[in-house]
């Protein structure tokens, strides 16, 4: 039976936006309701024309930043979307206070959500934070 | 039968080698075989389980140095 898996990502750091890729890609691939709120710092990558690059927390940041072969976590999101139907929303909160509409986002987002609705929609899902 | 189509993911990480896969048996057609090159020890796991997951067929998988060969089929 498919789980329900809701990711909510508040921070802007490398370490924890591949986490949250990770087990979004993972676990939307393989048959889950995937659904993530991005708000926050986590939202600023997803704004068309800015840089990719996240802040690294520590040492293992260095690692993920430095190897190759690691997928980006910017592709692991857009695998999520496309592989597995995950939705990737942005927090309206967010949208207000960057000052930016719709189309500044990249097209992988899915339309701008409230806390209401995302709360609403997440009723009886796991929910893991970022 | 045909051959199977060798989709290389050596020198990535998890979960590079099964979204690869994944995005490769999205395209492929039923019955086409698809032998998955990985060097993330994590594969050798995780690719059974998806496929047991979403009821594609493990054909093998053997190591062969520090290389991981998984022979997949599509059956749906």
């Amino acid at each position: 039976m498919a789980r329900k898996i809701y990711i909510v990502c508040v921070s802007g750091t490398r370490e924890k936006l591949q986490m949250a890729a990770m087990i979004a890609s993972v676990a939307a691939a393989t048959g889950d309701e995937v659904c993530v709120f991005f708000s926050m710092n986590a939202l600023l990558y997803f704004v068309k024309g800015q840089s990719p690059d996240a802040p690294v927390e520590g040492s293992f940041g260095t690692l993920l930043e430095q190897d190759g072969g690691v997928p980006p976590f910017k592709q692991l999101f857009k695998y999520a979307a496309e592989l597995g139907d995950a939705k990737l929303l942005p927090c309206s909160m967010a949208i207000d206070l960057l000052r930016v509409s719709t189309d500044q986002l990249d097209p992988e987002l899915g339309p701008p959500t409230g806390l209401t609705k995302f709360l609403s929609e997440a009723e009886g899902a796991q929910m893991l934070t970022f | 039968m045909s051959e199977a189509k060798i989709i290389d993911a050596r020198d990535t990480f998890c979960p590079g080698p099964l979204m690869e896969l994944i995005s490769y048996m999205k395209r492929a057609n039923v019955g086409d075989e698809l032998e998955l090159l990985s060097t993330d020890k994590g594969s050798v796991n995780d690719v059974p389980e998806w496929i047991a997951k979403v009821g594609h067929e493990l054909i093998s998988s053997e190591q062969v140095g520090n290389v991981w060969h998984i022979k997949v089929r599509k059956t749906k």
